[in-house]
């Protein structure tokens, strides 16, 4: 077990490296001088070089590379031209946005995935397995930008019964900061206003990002169950005359359950880094959000960082969930 | 494969693409699902093809007299607030996305397949370095990779193809690899070895055409996968640019008529629900048919 979790966090810092020399090149192939963006197309050539200087621009690309790790190291991302603040500080406070869009997704696409999944294996060709089988189908195939465009249109514009784009209203205060997270910080704070009102925020944007993530978990949950239906084990249980209820609880949707929460873990990392669009639509003030911002203004220290912290994150759940599949399924252990 | 031997079971493998194809053809006869995708892929194909001869109008150009008007005679599906018919836009958009489609696939697909032959083929440290370089790329959130690509080379619908296909081909590296691996210790790619075949030749002739399938399967996801990124990066303005009519293009240009004037984001929206939707029907069909122990 230990060796198991060794050999994966090494191979993390493999990918790290490699990640960090990628993100490097990217901003080396930008075809724009970055002195130009920070100092404006009217800088003189002697600021320029003297920003070049300043910032080791003048320096060969092995040099730059090496110090821009060195500082990595020390959880330096570097300084964005746009904010002109760190950039680690920068993703400190958009990072809480995106983790709690991407929570609330991942509840729905749970709440709404697993039991219609199960629900279709279990009525295998039925109407309702053609239903789900569709839902899943149009899930994964409906453009999302368009869905979360139409919800904010109709809920928010037409009926008003929902609040518009952003994290909170504008006249709203932020709750007391401890996680980040509006919802949770505004319930451990007692803050009720704010609880309704940051709720009410994240319903279109939770409902937009999970509808893909929904339509995976529908898919994985009903072939989990389909598969574990075909098992020797539930035809004895069948056979030894358990309650069909008994053997659907306890042997069917218990051995489905260690590969879907597989799937889960894989969500959450991509609903975590995959939030550009929803976060763009709904104004989201998070990392895809500032990664979009940072690309259009050709802030590449930022872009450098967000794209660094995405692919950190991503293996890292994956990580957990490998590890945590190790605890729970004896089975994984044994092979 | 194993055509230049001459042992009974060499004459058995002769006869089994027939006898295959044609259970193949029935098999996939019986599942509406595909046939519906097959059907429906293949119209959207045609409608692209015959765009220049079946668009009413050009799909550029403005009428302002006309804009914003409601699909009826002769705009059937409407028009934009410049008075662009949304159907010639839409035709022309079905080529942008299908070759859009095509191209990241051909791309990614044959860098991706070149890698996996290689790396599971000749194994060791080849495969070790090129699935650790796999895995780099997989680490990356695939969105936000494209849009700092398409970001540093400059948005256009070019660029945003690159993107896409950089991230992309470690799927098929991944998927040809496995394949070879089992592939290699097969009794047909041994016995080429043992006469002294060449390894390319073992590559291209032997193990290549035994990896089409699964191949054609990730190729038609992938397509689904790819029209749906380029229409998102399109849509945010990192890949094709105003006014080309491609529809994550139109859907952002009409996202503020989204309720009162609603087939400028509708129509292209169920464009690329229909297109995507068919080619994933089109892939779990194929997938089905060619893993039978998939088949539920």
């Amino acid at each position: 077990m230990l060796r198991f979790i060794l050999r994966r966090i090494v191979g993390l810092f493999f990918v790290m490296i490699g990640v960090s020399v990628i993100t490097f090149f990217l901003a080396q192939v930008v075809p724009v001088d970055p002195a130009l963006v920070a100092l404006g197309q009217n800088a003189r050539e002697a600021q320029i070089t003297a920003y070049r200087h300043e910032m080791g621009l003048d320096r060969p690309a092995v040099v730059q590379y090496i110090s821009y790790v060195s500082h990595l190291v020390q959880g330096d991302l570097g300084k964005s031209i746009r904010t002109r603040r760190a950039v680690a500080l920068d993703l400190r406070d958009f990072f809480p946005a995106t983790l709690e869009l991407s929570f609330a997704a991942l509840v729905v696409s749970i709440c709404l995935g697993i039991p219609l999944g199960m629900l279709a294996a279990l009525r295998r060709n039925s109407l309702t397995d053609a239903l789900a089988r569709l839902v899943a189908l149009v899930g994964g195939s409906m453009p999302i930008f368009y869905v979360g465009l139409l919800l904010l249109g109709l809920f928010y514009r037409q009926l008003r019964w929902l609040p518009g784009p952003g994290r909170l209203d504008a006249t709203i205060h932020p709750p007391t900061a401890i996680t980040g997270l509006y919802v949770l910080d505004s319930l451990l704070t007692g803050n009720w206003p704010v609880l309704q009102n940051s709720f009410a925020h994240l319903i279109l944007p939770s409902l937009t990002l999970g509808i893909f993530s929904t339509a995976v978990l529908l898919r994985m949950t009903r072939s989990a169950v389909l598969e574990v239906l075909q098992q020797d084990y539930v035809r004895t249980a069948h056979a030894k005359g358990l309650r069909a209820e008994l053997v659907i609880w306890r042997h069917v949707l218990k051995n489905a359950m260690t590969p879907v929460l597989t799937t889960i873990g894989i969500t959450f990392g991509s609903l975590l880094s995959g939030a550009v669009l929803t976060e763009t639509i709904f104004n989201w003030p998070g990392l895809g959000r500032y990664a979009t911002t940072s690309v259009t203004s050709l802030d590449f220290p930022a872009v450098m960082g967000v794209t660094l912290v995405a692919a950190v994150l991503y293996p890292l759940v994956n990580m957990l969930v490998d590890i945590s599949y190790h605890l729970i399924d004896p089975r994984v252990r044994t092979n | 494969m194993a055509t230049n031997t001459l042992s009974p079971s060499a004459n058995l493998a002769l006869k089994a693409p027939v006898v295959q194809r044609n259970q193949f053809l029935r098999r996939l006869a019986k599942e509406p699902t595909t046939i519906c995708g097959l059907i429906l892929l293949v119209i959207f194909i045609l409608l692209a093809l015959l765009a220049p001869l079946i668009s009413p109008f050009d799909p550029l150009f403005q009428n302002i007299s006309v804009s914003l008007t409601k699909p009826s005679i002769p705009y059937y599906l409407g028009t934009d607030k410049l008075g662009r018919d949304i159907l010639s836009r839409m035709l022309y958009g079905a080529q942008i996305s299908i070759r859009s489609g095509v191209i990241v696939v051909l791309l990614a697909g044959s860098f991706g397949t070149l890698v996996g032959l290689i790396a599971g083929y000749l194994g060791g440290w080849v495969d070790e370095i090129w699935m650790r370089i796999t895995d780099i790329f997989f680490a990356f959130p695939g969105l936000i990779l494209a849009m700092a690509i398409a970001g540093a080379l400059g948005p256009s619908l070019t660029h945003a193809l690159i993107a896409v296909a950089i991230v992309s081909w470690p799927v098929y590296a991944r998927l040809i690899r496995g394949q070879v691996l089992s592939l290699r210790e097969r009794d047909f790619v041994q016995a080429a070895r043992s006469i002294g075949v060449r390894d390319w030749r073992i590559i291209w002739q032997h193990l290549l055409p035994n990896t089409l399938a699964p191949l054609l399967v990730q190729a038609s996801f992938d397509m689904a996968g790819t029209i749906l990124s380029v229409a998102g990066l399109s849509f945010i303005g990192f890949g094709a640019q105003p006014p080309t009519p491609e529809w994550g293009v139109m859907i952002s240009e009409g996202r503020n008529y989204i309720t009162t004037q609603w087939w400028l984001t509708a129509v292209p929206a169920i464009g690329i629900l229909l297109l995507v939707a068919a080619l994933n029907l089109v892939g779990d069909g194929l997938r089905d048919l060619l893993d039978p122990k998939l088949r539920r």
